[in-house]
């Protein structure tokens, strides 16, 4: 089992979920985050004065795939998320060694 | 026919004819026609000033809803449970001090104690009583009855401590600021509007030939709530983490729809504290005012809307808001005296007016987080000075009155924020303010279920 935790641009959340849904991907975790990269920051202006706002509005999407799905959940959440522009996000793929589907008790592949 | 014969028919009792009630309003309205020569709308007229002025008086009540919700979207989160308290606690004791004080002393007839300066006040009465629920109380000029009269004022009174509230909003002790507030409320306010509206001496300028004149109350009210915020300010300090080694770092409110709602209902409140001012239905003065009022209003929004474009660089809703505010301010001195144009002119420049004052005393480090210096002192200045340029009231009337209250609400603010200062009982500590408010000081979250957006 792989997780895949990806952070993306707010507005693209709909595109890599309707992604998700194409390959097959039946459930994910949504958080609403903040933070920067490259990107940095950006300035914003209130009542005359300019300030630098550090940690931008991003979206963290966490979903534990099947080892032979985490390929093309990677592939689509890539090509879903991406505009080309500097503060496009990142994709990380972790190992997962257990899950467990708590009303059935069901644990492995089986739970994700 | 039916319901005259009904007394008969139950055999309660005979009609006696008219009872003394119908002869009693009979010979007040003969007494009226004769009077006046007035036509028979007399008590038409009366009635009719009546539940405007009632109405009215709802408006301006409703204002204290917009200076909440105003101050709450200017600020940050972890403030809104103190802000919203102090707007109820004031809106609630002014009113009472008001009724037990400040009426008596605002309006105080022919019981000074120093002529035309200073009058105490005492608890009201029964303002029914002595004819004063009759068209003779204030006659066609005052088309109200004594509680009429009273309501109305009541509502405007806790504007000025209202005003001062978002000027400190953030840092304030809340104890300090309420003893503070029902000093400057309760005795402060009509003090000095006794000097004007209670017949005092600058009402009596050049015997009275060259009186000064403030409409609704640019001094009066805005004025005199201006300027005790900025000695307020002036005591208390900015915010933590506002000036960064000698850098101005803004700190941004946290809902300008909350703002928005406020302003609109500032805007809404105004046609009942420009157009109750009138103080009766007369057709004419009162469409003159809400249109003098709404107009000034618009130019004073675009005026702030071009100076921020153009001086910041940016369309900032922040100044448009002000702008509005501004160009209410400063129509309130001159509402029912200055043409159409001349409410354009005095909104228009009251907009620029707005957006250079707030620009400049955030430059001299007086940080005042909704612009209350700057909208209510600034412009109150400028709308009731415009009325001796526009309103043809003696100019130098209307700078000796605008100083006068100005300079009193600024001293009186200053020695009651010195003495709290050194009591210890106006600013809280650094580690209050960092943590905000509303746990430091009520233990209570406005947002409980809201994650924190960063900042201090």
């Amino acid at each position: 089992m792989k997780k895949i935790e990806a952070i993306i641009k707010p507005f693209k959340l709909e595109d890599v979920k309707d992604a998700f849904s194409e390959i097959g991907i039946e459930g994910m975790t949504v958080s609403e985050v903040k933070g920067f990269g490259r990107q940095k920051g950006h300035t914003e202006i209130y009542r005359g004065s300019e300030y630098t706002v550090d940690f931008l509005p991003k979206i963290k999407i966490e979903v534990v795939v099947n080892d032979d799905t985490a390929a093309a959940a990677k592939e689509a959440v890539t090509k879903a998320a991406a505009t080309g522009k500097i503060g496009d996000g990142k994709v990380f793929v972790l190992p997962v060694e257990e899950a467990v589907r708590i009303r059935t008790n069901e644990t492995g592949e089986a739970a994700v | 026919m039916g319901l005259y014969l009904m007394p008969a028919i139950a055999g309660i009792a005979q009609d006696e004819g008219p009872s003394e009630d119908d002869i009693a309003y009979k010979e007040e309205y003969e007494a009226m026609v004769a009077e006046h020569g007035f036509h028979a709308y007399a008590f038409d007229f009366f009635v009719t000033s009546m539940l405007w002025t009632c109405i009215a008086a709802g408006l301006v009540f409703i204002m204290h809803l917009g200076f909440a919700t105003l101050e709450t979207g200017l600020t940050r989160s972890k403030n809104t449970v103190n802000i919203l308290f102090k707007n109820v606690f004031i809106i609630s004791a002014g009113l009472l001090t008001y009724a037990f004080w400040g009426f008596n002393s605002h309006y105080p007839g022919d019981s000074w104690v120093i002529p035309g300066f200073l009058a105490f006040g005492s608890p009201i009465g029964d303002l029914n009583a002595d004819g004063a629920a009759t068209l003779g109380y204030g006659g066609i000029s005052l088309a109200m009855t004594g509680f009429g009269d009273f309501i109305f004022q009541a509502m405007f009174a806790a504007t000025a401590a209202t005003i001062v509230s978002g000027a400190v909003a953030e840092r304030i002790n809340l104890k300090g600021f309420l003893i503070y507030s029902i000093i400057l409320v309760g005795i402060g306010y009509p003090w000095a509007g006794s000097w004007h509206w209670g017949g005092g001496f600058l009402s009596q300028l050049g015997g009275g030939d060259s009186a000064f004149y403030d409409f609704a109350g640019s001094s009066a009210v805005h004025a005199f709530g201006g300027y005790a915020a900025l000695a307020a300010v002036l005591v208390l300090g900015p915010r933590r983490g506002k000036y960064v080694d000698g850098k101005l770092r803004p700190i941004p409110g946290h809902s300008m729809p909350l703002a928005t709602i406020g302003v609109f209902l500032l805007f809404l409140g105004w046609f009942g504290f420009n157009g109750g001012s009138v103080l009766s239905a007369e057709p004419a003065a009162l469409g003159l005012v809400f249109t003098t009022t709404t107009l000034a209003a618009c130019a004073g929004a675009i005026t702030a809307i071009l100076a921020s474009w153009i001086m910041i660089k940016k369309p900032d809703l922040s100044m448009a808001l002000n702008g509005i505010l501004a160009g209410l301010v400063g129509i309130t001195a001159g509402a029912d005296s200055v043409s159409v144009m001349g409410s354009i002119i005095i909104g228009a420049i009251a907009g620029v007016l707005v957006v250079v004052s707030i620009l400049f005393f955030d430059k001299i480090k007086i940080d005042d987080p909704v612009g209350a210096i700057s909208v209510h002192g600034v412009c109150g200045n400028w709308g009731t000075i415009a009325v001796g340029i526009f309103g043809g009231a003696p100019f130098m009337s209307q700078v000796i009155g605008t100083v006068s209250f100005s300079a009193f609400a600024f001293a009186l603010s200053l020695i009651l924020a010195l003495i709290l200062k050194a009591m210890g009982l106006w600013r809280v500590s650094e580690e209050e303010e960092d943590t905000g408010l509303d746990i430091a000081e009520h233990g209570q979250e406005a947002y409980p279920d809201f994650v924190k957006s960063s900042g201090h």
